[in-house]
């Protein structure tokens, strides 16, 4: 009885069920967005912290970019200058030493709170105390602890006055500022939510400046302001009604989680989301038929490389270093691995940048590796291994290069292994190849010198851990020089020198430099003014409106 | 034994209590020890696999002074079995530390992504017991005929196909040309911000609430996601229910009870499957336990917000607190519901009522 019961009540249950399906297939679509709200597809899955003070990944760029300002930002018009942001001039001191910013009148926060050179001395104060991993870009000019409120200090409510320990290139020091980093942060609204911390040999403070608090919350001026950041699911700005300029657009940003490329694409058809971030070359290249969605892009000053270490002493013959250049078909990898996502690209300084060298020399040619490698005595060629990344397009590119190397006798064996994984083996210099990218932590020609030419200590204790020491390249003469690029004022003089470098990069470094990112999204029709921009914290949204 | 006089028997008392007690103890004791075992083996793979948790924190870029410093705050310094035994002090008293990703207690991120992987493997489950129970039993009774053959690939399909081209197929489909459907997530844009769950089950909460038109969405939203998982599970579940059934439909209570004159519908619905049910939940509750893995694939073709994107995202990150926290929920949920199927197992079967 009980079972007749139940096998009754199960047949009611299927029947509800297929009832319900029924119903929820006869439900209209709602495949529009809101009209005041901007809905992207983005991967967001890297944002760690939103604390302009510790923010490195490319998606949290993106949002501290249109959640702070900056003293000054760069010029998108030439993006080899910046121009004032929250500063309305800048001077320069005769010695080169002592940068005096005057803000903007009538500058606020979007708490309301007004926003003084005091909030700018405090903004750069914890960077330096807190000591996050983009602190450098800050305390390369010598900036410590100690020194902090000295070096960096309000004269008045309007005047920031700014010291630093050499006569660098100003498009040097400006260009930092630009960075992230450089944000400036509501003092009064971050004070009431500062954390009580116990002074220790490793930090000094007695509270944390906010910065537990600021990894999920905003305390800027900018365009926008962070409402809510929920990993792997969404970040969703709202509009600041306070800002400074002209007001952002539309009311409302939300980016939504999603890896999936093809997920993107289904979604951004159906009109779920107004903009897919992440599409893959298929994908891209079939949406290109469809008249509702266009397409933008713009390079990024992000470059992908092979790199040998010189600890293999194969490897470290300067034959081979020069082989391996001419045994990528970049040819091949170019017009149809990352299509769409990246173009040639063999020196270290991205498009874009002060001193970029536009020149690609190399292409496959496996009978000029061959006798490169002849010279260096391994005729019969050599077997290595090579750390690659699970992830596309690097494990397409490896697979491509260990065929074309394998033309000239060269056996790479491939270890696959995950992004984490691979870059631990990296950063303790136990690999013999490793393939990887590097973005550019501020837009000024020193950041990728700095890493790809120069290295001035490579002891395996050495502290500065460029990618030159990554990979044992001891290079005093080259990392002289590019110290020597940071003190020149001539901007023009500058750009020289760094083109000797990467002229330099091409004929001996262990870098094979194959393409340069670029960022592409897929937006649809009914959007205007939406434009990439050229790094990752100047894709700005306050000029995206919809039809 | 006949299943007719099965529900006739009064409860066997006290003895009946005592071996479910014993059971229960029992359970416990072995629970405890897969705990423990548990939680050495999640740190231990949390330790020796070759990924500075630093990374994680830091990013690529940290200066040298910084990653030392990052590592002494870490604790990691410490000697292993030092680093084991605050674990376990920490783990024992449910905190898993502070995930690097999301800067929440681990406790907290799990209590919020948790019930959506609940919600889609219940009625994941939902749909693969309700079509997968009667399409083993209609495989059983017509044996071998057409009928069953289309159950039988049916069921093969649904287990070997990839989950993930079954959900992208799905979605061109129902979502991007019927519009059936709805996508990505739990819950459309425009309701994000109007709806306040509750309990973190949507449907659930939305009911609740009165908030239909928001159940109606929550429903669109799931209905895909957990058709593919039920499908999955239902193909498992079919195969077993057939089996299950074949060897109670020849069993002698079955002659006993054809020649009683019974109609063969209540013989095979009330008689068989009431028998072939007990064993039958141990494979449903499995196949529960399963799809509260979280089903990482499913998960991330659906922008579903649910464990396995969180642990599977972690792990990428090399977030160890938040993948040994969630491993050890899993874990735990995982002896848990073992835990209760045996129990229900030792209530339903007729067996454990006379000792």
């Amino acid at each position: 009885m009980m079972m007749e019961k139940i096998a009754l009540r199960s047949r009611l249950w299927m029947a509800g069920a297929a009832m319900s399906a029924v119903l929820v297939a006869a439900l209209p679509a709602y495949a529009v967005t809101p009209a005041d709200t901007l809905v992207e597809g983005f991967a967001i899955d890297d944002i760690i912290s939103m604390d302009p003070a510790e923010a490195f990944e490319i998606s949290t760029a993106e949002v501290t970019g249109n959640t702070y300002d900056l003293l000054v930002r760069l010029d998108l018009a030439d993006t080899s200058k910046v121009k004032g942001d929250l500063a309305e001039s800048w001077t320069v001191s005769d010695d080169g030493l002592t940068y005096t910013f005057k803000l903007k009148p009538g500058l606020k926060f979007a708490s309301g709170n007004p926003l003084t050179a005091a909030d700018v001395a405090w903004s750069f104060e914890r960077v330096v105390k807190l000591d996050k991993g983009p602190a450098f870009i800050l305390t390369q000019f010598g900036l410590t602890a100690d020194n902090i409120t000295e070096k960096a200090k309000a004269a008045d409510d309007s005047t920031f006055v700014f010291t630093v320990d050499k006569a660098y290139a100003p498009s040097f020091v400006l260009n930092c500022l630009s960075a992230t980093v450089g944000s400036v942060v509501d003092k009064k609204l971050v004070s009431e939510h500062l954390k009580a911390m116990t002074p220790s040999d490793d930090y000094k403070f007695d509270n944390d400046f906010g910065n537990e608090w600021l990894k999920t919350n905003s305390a800027g001026s900018g365009i926008y302001a962070l409402r809510e950041w929920r990993a792997n699911e969404a970040v969703v700005l709202d509009r600041n009604e306070n800002y400074h300029g002209e007001k952002g657009k539309l009311a409302r940003v939300i980016y939504r989680h999603m890896k999936e490329s093809s997920g993107q694409r289904l979604a951004l058809e159906a009109g779920d989301i107004d903009v897919a971030r992440n599409l893959e070359p298929n994908d891209l290249e079939a949406i290109a038929k469809n008249a509702d969605i266009v397409t933008t892009s713009a390079p990024k000053g992000t470059v992908y490389y092979i790199s040998l270490n010189q600890k293999n002493e194969k490897l470290a013959k300067p034959e081979v270093r020069q082989a391996f250049k001419y045994l990528v078909d970049y040819e091949a990898i170019g017009s149809t691995l990352i299509k769409g996502i990246g173009e040639i690209h063999q020196t270290f300084l991205p498009k874009g940048v002060l001193g970029e060298l536009d020149e690609n020399p190399f292409k496959l040619d496996v009978a000029k590796a061959k006798e490169l490698l002849e010279k260096a005595g391994l005729k019969d060629g050599f077997s290595v291994t090579m750390d690659v990344r699970s992830s596309q397009p690097v494990t397409g590119i490896a697979e491509s290069f260990q065929q074309t190397a394998g033309q000239a006798g060269i056996k790479i064996e491939i270890i696959p292994g995950d992004g984490k994984q691979t870059l631990t083996k990296y950063r303790a210099r136990n690999h013999d190849i490793y393939i990887g990218q590097w973005g550019q932590d501020y837009f000024d020609p020193n950041s990728n010198a700095q890493t790809f030419a120069s290295n001035p200590d490579n002891a395996d204790t050495g502290k500065v851990a460029t990618l030159a020491w990554r990979n044992a390249w001891d290079i005093p003469e080259m990392t002289k020089e590019t110290e020597a690029a940071l003190l020149e004022k001539d901007a023009a003089k500058r750009a020289d020198m760094y083109k000797k470098l990467e002229k330099e990069g091409l004929e001996t470094s262990p870098f094979v430099i194959i393409f340069q990112q670029i960022e592409n999204a897929a937006i649809r029709s009914n959007l205007k003014g939406f434009k990439l921009g050229p790094s990752f914290d100047t894709n700005f949204v306050g000029t995206i409106s919809k039809e | 034994m006949s299943a007719v006089d099965s529900h006739t028997a009064a409860p066997g008392g006290s003895a009946r209590a005592a071996g479910i007690a014993m059971a229960i103890g029992r359970f416990l004791l072995i629970a405890i020890t897969t705990y423990l075992g548990l939680l050495a083996v999640t740190f231990f793979i949390g330790r020796v696999i070759p990924i500075d948790p630093v990374l994680a924190v830091l990013g690529d870029r940290a200066r040298a002074d910084v990653v030392e410093r990052t590592r002494r705050e870490m604790g990691l310094d410490l000697p292993l079995i030092e680093q084991f035994y605050i674990y376990v002090k920490n783990a024992l008293s449910g905190n898993f530390g502070t995930s690097v990703l999301t800067t929440n207690p681990v406790m907290v991120d799990i209590r919020r992504v948790f019930p959506a992987t609940i919600e889609l493997a219940t009625v994941g489950t939902l749909i693969g017991t309700l079509i997968g129970v009667p399409l083993g039993v209609l495989a059983a009774v017509k044996r071998g005929s057409f009928i069953d053959q289309i159950v039988r690939v049916i069921g093969l399909v649904g287990y070997s196909v990839p989950i993930f081209w079954l959900g992208l197929l799905g979605l061109v489909l129902f979502y991007a040309k019927l519009q059936w459907v709805a996508f990505p997530g739990r819950l459309d844009i425009v309701y994000q911000y109007t709806f306040t769950p509750i309990t973190g089950f949507y449907l659930l909460d939305a009911a609740w609430q009165g908030q239909w038109d928001v159940f109606r969405d929550a429903l669109r939203h799931i209905i895909l996601p957990a058709a593919l998982l039920g499908y999955f599970s239902l193909a498992y579940i079919s195969r077993m229910t057939r089996s299950f059934m074949l060897n109670e439909l020849a069993q002698e209570y079955i002659v006993a009870a054809r020649a009683k004159g019974l109609s063969e519908t209540r013989i095979i619905w009330a008689h068989a499957l009431r028998n072939a049910a007990v064993p039958l939940i141990t494979v449903i509750a499995l196949s529960y336990a399963g799809l509260l893995e979280g089903s990482v694939l499913t998960e991330t073709v659906f922008a579903w917000p649910g464990i396995g994107l969180y642990i599977t995202n972690s792990l990428q990150n090399a977030d160890m607190n938040a993948v040994l926290g969630g491993t050890i929920i899993i874990g735990s949920v995982f002896i848990a519901i073992n835990l209760l199927s045996d129990l229900l197992y030792q209530v339903l079967d007729p067996r454990t009522k006379s000792a």
